[in-house]
């Protein structure tokens, strides 16, 4: 019973299993984070949700090519990411037209890999690995290469922050500064392919969203600043992370030597954090919303 | 103190030649010159889809030309971008949208910049005194998305403005505000000309509100367009030719209205019952 809730730091820590799901775990969680803050702004919700599950395509394909999963679930969501690009990311109804038909093309790929690499190849968990992610069971020499890829990403944000941000309020206020806003749109959506290839591989294809809009949903339900957002994004996703790693681990003496899966424990806490962010705002924003509505007096003159 | 983005004194800040604009197979603005010096407020009046916002967002370089030229301080449109500020015709902030009006203003500035924001310094007295221009110090830090239309309308000036542009465009600017801000807007157009020598150039469906200030006028009806003073333009032999079909022209106590003439000419009993109410303000609630 003590076992149970007593955790075994320095066995946990020593697990290489763990080191390399935490590394990459929380490159997903940074990734996912910033990205997601972005992608809700700009009302890319869908778009964002759909390249994840059709990364699993690439997944499931690369085990049929015998490559990394990285690269398999990364060229499918380029591929997506270039798709909708081309289709059109403009008008939302048009955008959402856009995204589903991409979206169904890229399941009906996955039906069809999946299929294949299950019955030509030996790979029989491919399925589960592909769509839920296998967080653990992922090679080392994965997670400089995954460190690499999150450095260059966060670097990319960090350059083009303030103009993604007015992009974010207003496309059109951005085109009159003279920012080139279709290529910036696209550099976002491949960056988002990536968000989503690197979730696949943590909490699984169909799983991507809840890491991408979960914590970054959160954030902005109480950050009033955009550091504060991406900041508090930022920090939600890698607890999340870092919280369900542990307690999947520590859950295999919950389950008398079964562990529940971590995409399990992420997800769940992302909910947690999305739900805990709207009761805090419910409960103690409601004084900021009311102070943070104009005055009647100063309508009269301004509104 | 004159230096190379200065135009010469005889070249206007804006000169339209011969513009001319196709979007989905119909012509939607045709032969349309303008030449607007500093100091000028303008008035680009027209009806629904008669083309004023392609008008604007091709002298921004957003909407692609089919013919003619657009020149700015005597050069293209796309070194002169400074020069422009552009406030939208429809604004809308996301309620969830993590910006201040003040982050916004400061965004005008620094939008185009890549980096993070390490020089705010630098931009927080333009912005203070953009937000002083407009009237928006009192909810200087209050969220876009939780403000009125008006006040969204007023940040997004403030935006246009901090860069110091020479010509500030706006696109119906006066369509969602009740009577006294209406008042209150047209007022600080008129200031922005008068006292910081800005060129302004404002759509509107309706004249009447901006007559006080106007000093120039663009009647554009289905793509063409006549242009000159308000005595010049809203006469009934102008805006006749313009639309095709003879018009009347009603002023009453300074205010205009534009009526197609009756089938039988123009019929007493028609123009009796168009009289238009005296301009006092209507009683806000
Ligand atoms: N992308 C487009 N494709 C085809 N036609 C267009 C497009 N955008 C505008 N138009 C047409 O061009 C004409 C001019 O449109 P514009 O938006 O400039 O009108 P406007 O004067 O600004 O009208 P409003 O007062 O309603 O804002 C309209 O008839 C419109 O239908
Ligand atoms: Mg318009």
């Amino acid at each position: 019973m003590l076992q149970a809730l007593a955790v075994d730091w320095s066995a946990f820590f020593a697990d290489s299993a763990v080191q390399t799901a935490l590394v990459i775990g929380v490159c997903a969680a940074l990734i996912n984070a910033s990205l997601g803050v972005f992608t809700l702004l700009r009302g890319h919700a869908f778009a964002g949700h759909a390249l994840g599950d059709i990364s699993s395509a690439g997944g499931a394909a690369s085990f049929l090519l015998g490559i990394s999963a990285l690269w398999g679930f990364l060229g499918m969501a380029w591929a997506a990411a270039l798709a909708m690009a081309w289709l059109g990311l403009r008008e939302a109804r048009e955008r959402d037209l856009a995204t589903g038909i991409v979206l169904g093309a890229g399941l009906g790929l996955t039906a069809l890999l999946l299929y294949l690499a299950m019955t030509t190849t030996s790979a029989s968990g491919s399925t589960v690995t592909v769509l839920f992610g296998s967080l653990f069971a992922l090679p080392p020499s994965l997670a400089p290469v995954v460190l690499l890829l999150t450095f260059g990403t966060l670097c990319v944000i960090v350059l083009g922050y303030r103009p993604l941000l007015l992009i974010a309020a207003d496309a059109d206020l951005a085109r009159a500064q003279g920012i080139p806003v279709a290529l910036l749109e696209l550099v976002y959506l491949l960056l988002l392919g990536l968000a989503a290839a690197i979730s696949a591989m943590t909490v699984g294809a169909i799983l991507a969203t809840a890491l991408l809009l979960g914590p970054a949903g959160a954030a902005l339900q109480l950050a009033t600043r955009p550091v504060w957002a991406f900041l508090l994004a930022a920090l939600l996703a890698v607890l999340a992370v870092v919280l369900g790693i542990l307690l999947s681990w520590q859950s295999y003496y919950w389950f008398s030597g079964t562990s529940w899966p971590v995409s399990f424990f992420i997800v769940l806490l992302t909910l947690l954090e999305y739900l805990g962010a709207g009761l805090w705002t419910a409960f103690w924003g409601g004084s900021t919303w009311t102070t943070a509505a104009p005055p009647p007096s100063a309508c009269a003159e301004d509104c | 103190m004159p230096s190379s983005s200065t135009p010469a004194p005889t070249e206007p800040l804006l000169q339209i030649e011969n513009l001319g604009v196709r979007l989905g197979g119909r012509q939607v603005l045709e032969g349309l010159d303008l030449s607007l010096e500093s100091g000028v407020l303008c008035g680009l009046i027209g009806e629904n889809g008669a083309g004023k916002t392609t008008l604007l967002r091709s002298i921004l370089g957003l909407q692609r030309i089919a013919s003619g030229t657009i020149r700015l301080a005597g050069g293209s449109v796309g070194k002169a971008r400074d020069l422009v500020g552009y406030v939208p015709q429809k604004i809308a902030f996301d309620p969830q949208l993590p910006l201040r009006t003040r982050d916004l203003v400061e965004l005008g500035l620094s939008g185009r910049h890549f980096g993070l924001p390490w020089r705010r310094r630098r931009y927080q007295a333009a912005t203070k005194a953009a937000l002083a221009a407009v009237g928006a110090e009192h909810f200087a830090d209050q969220r876009l998305g939780r403000l009125s239309g008006g006040q969204q309308q007023r940040a997004v000036i403030a935006h246009a403005l901090v860069r110091e542009p020479r010509l500030l465009l706006l696109d119906e600017p006066l369509a969602n505000l009740d009577f006294r801000s209406t008042t209150s807007l047209v007022q600080l157009l008129g200031t922005l000309v008068r006292e910081h020598g800005l060129t302004v150039l404002v759509t509107a469906h309706d004249m009447n509100p901006l007559l006080p200030v106007l000093d120039r006028l663009v009647y554009l009806v289905g793509g063409r367009a006549a242009t000159g003073t308000v005595d010049e333009v809203v006469r009934p032999d102008v805006l006749s030719g313009l639309y095709g079909y003879p018009v009347t022209v009603l002023r009453h106590h300074g205010r205009f209205l534009v009526l197609p003439d009756a089938p039988d000419g123009p019929g007493e009993m028609r123009h009796a019952g168009t009289e238009l109410p005296p301009p006092s303000p209507r009683e806000e609630a």
